[in-house]
């Protein structure tokens, strides 16, 4: 396994450098391993969904540079990467195309790269859905079925791809509690199956821990990381993890720092987002 | 049928027309049973607010519905009246499928190129507020015929609102479809035919029902203004617009009604059509 190792050195990004000269990320240093969930905190409008779109390809960086697998995806002199089937983004808000069902949603990737011919995409996405518990709605719109579902639909859509990393983008936020804690074991279960690179972003505390390897708790605009946590709970986990004595310490040795940057983001009046 | 007939909606539906209906006769008829002098302090009053006191504005002077459909049963074998339907019709639907064949494309067009938007929509934005029916005299100067004047200007009717329609459409299309589509590998076609098309066809089906219904305003006085090209089949060749308009020059009122009547049926049979279409193009939305 050494797929989806990224490199993110010494990242600035400075939002209308002309204008208002907005710091959002500031010189912001951190590696993912290959194969490793790295959970992303920081209260809301920090800077992290940034530091993401600069990993997708959508945003520019100012200087620094992000590498994966030893490809500089973007540098200072390249400011902007190529997006590509290599790292799929999880959108806040979901991102299946309505108009299209899910099987037609899952297939989409391989099909227009050409990389599988139709009908062979057909198989594979009906394979993948029946494994991730999702056989149901392959004919269904998203549209047509629960949120918590379409967050399921929408990961596997990108596995499709075969990519080296996921992007993740507090894909779980809209959905009430109970809910998320059987996304996170859904999401671990295809991970324990698929070991690709997790790149995920969040601003719940439980949840960072729970998921990942790592945790990084990043400072309030400008971005960077405040604390790197290395949450020693061996995998395979499940919900029990919650109850554990373990999880519970974690919580308390970085609460206070999570919860110092929030008070700061509030009193900075941070829009959500 | 047995499900309508157990719905309360079409029960007030029905309960409603009939109502309407019973009002209009009495309203009608009300000249017969009441005396001229009960009206004049109604003129008195009329003449103290500076009106004229000959006339006074009454639902009497409106055919009855009865004598309207009497008139209706009458022209029902008239071939000159279906020729009317026809002709209509066939100028909405000549003009319509137009504006949807040329506003499609060019709103897409508008959407997608920042450089087509940059050079064609000021010219559009100029030209787009000025009615339709103020093109009539220069189309029937352009055009060779009158036939191809009027279609023109349905055209127009139809053409703004579905342009607009598509670009508004296409421009609200949310950016995580296309960075979705991008980062799964999609080419600059891919993401026109599978985000930009079916993400605009839901505005595509919204323009077109306001364009058919502008068109059916815009056909009817077109064909009352220009004669409704008489030249092609008489006086029974120039669509419902003419028809009434001739039916007013002649004096029978009664088909005026019928008239008003026939184009409130076709605007309806042609919006209940596109909404049919609409739902077969946009299954995902029922969904919602």
């Amino acid at each position: 396994m050494n797929r989806g190792h990224i490199v993110i050195d010494d990242v600035v990004k400075v939002y209308d450098p002309q204008g208002a000269a907005v710091l959002a990320v500031d010189h912001c240093s951190l590696e993912i391993e290959p194969g490793e969930i790295c959970m992303i905190v920081g209260p809301s409008g920090c800077g992290k969904t940034t530091l993401l779109n600069a990993i997708a390809g959508f945003h520019e960086i100012t200087s620094g540079r992000i590498v994966m697998d030893g490809e500089v995806l973007c540098s200072t002199e390249k400011p902007k990467s190529v997006p590509g089937p290599d790292r799929i983004v999880v959108f806040q808000n979901g991102a299946l195309f309505p108009w299209k069902s899910n099987l037609e949603n899952v297939i989409f990737g391989p099909v227009v790269q050409g990389k599988l011919a139709r009908k062979d995409a057909i198989d594979k996405a009906r394979a993948m859905l029946a494994d991730a518990g999702l056989a149901g709605v392959e004919r269904n719109y998203p549209g047509e079925v629960s949120s918590g579902m379409r967050r399921r639909v929408e990961i596997v859509r990108a596995l499709m791809n075969d990519p080296k990393a996921l992007l993740l983008d507090e894909p779980y936020r809209a959905l009430d509690s109970l809910t998320k804690s059987v996304m996170h074991e859904a999401l671990l279960e295809i991970y324990y199956k698929n070991k690709v690179t997790i790149f995920f972003i969040t601003h719940d505390l439980e949840e960072a821990i729970f998921l990942g390897h790592r945790v990084a708790i990043m400072t309030t605009r400008p971005c960077k990381p405040k604390k790197i946590l290395n949450v020693d709970i061996a995998h395979p986990r499940d919900y029990g993890v919650l109850t554990s004595k373990r999880f519970r310490e974690l919580i308390e040795e970085t609460n206070d720092a999570v919860h110092e940057e929030a008070l700061k983001a509030f009193q900075a009046g941070e829009k959500e987002g | 049928m047995k499900k309508m007939l157990s719905n309360p909606d079409f029960w007030r539906g029905a309960a409603s027309i009939a109502v309407f209906l019973i009002l209009w006769e009495i309203g009608s008829r009300s000249k017969q049973w009441m005396a001229p002098e009960f009206f004049s302090p109604f003129k008195e009053l009329l003449g103290a607010m500076g009106f004229k006191k000959d006339y006074l504005p009454w639902v009497g002077a409106v055919p009855a519905p009865s004598a309207v459909l009497q008139s209706w049963i009458g022209v029902l074998g008239d071939a000159g009246y279906w020729q009317s339907w026809y002709m209509s019709f066939f100028r909405v639907m000549g003009g319509f499928v137009t504006a949807m064949i040329v506003g499609i494309p060019f709103g897409l067009m508008l959407a997608v190129s920042r450089v087509s938007h940059g050079i064609a929509f000021p010219v559009f934005e100029v030209l787009r507020p000025i009615p339709p029916l103020a093109w009539v005299p220069a189309s029937i100067i352009f055009w060779p015929t009158q036939e191809s004047a009027i279609i023109f200007i349905t055209f127009l009717g139809a053409f703004y609102t579905i342009v607009i329609n598509v670009l508004g459409g296409a421009r609200s299309i949310d950016v995580r479809y296309f960075q979705a589509a991008q980062s799964m590998g999609s080419s600059r076609w891919d993401m026109f035919r599978r985000i930009v098309l079916p993400g605009t066809l839901p505005s595509i089906v919204v323009g077109s029902a306001v364009g058919m219904g502008i068109t059916w305003e815009v056909v009817v006085a077109a064909e009352m203004i220009s004669g409704g090209g008489s030249q092609i089949g008489g006086t029974s060749g120039g669509g419902l617009g003419f028809f009434i308009w001739n039916s007013y020059i002649g004096g029978s009122y009664e088909q005026i009604v019928v008239g008003m009547i026939s184009i409130g049926i076709a605007g309806y049979a042609s919006s209940e059509m596109l909404r049919w279409l609409g739902r077969y193009a946009t299954p995902w939305l029922k969904t919602r």
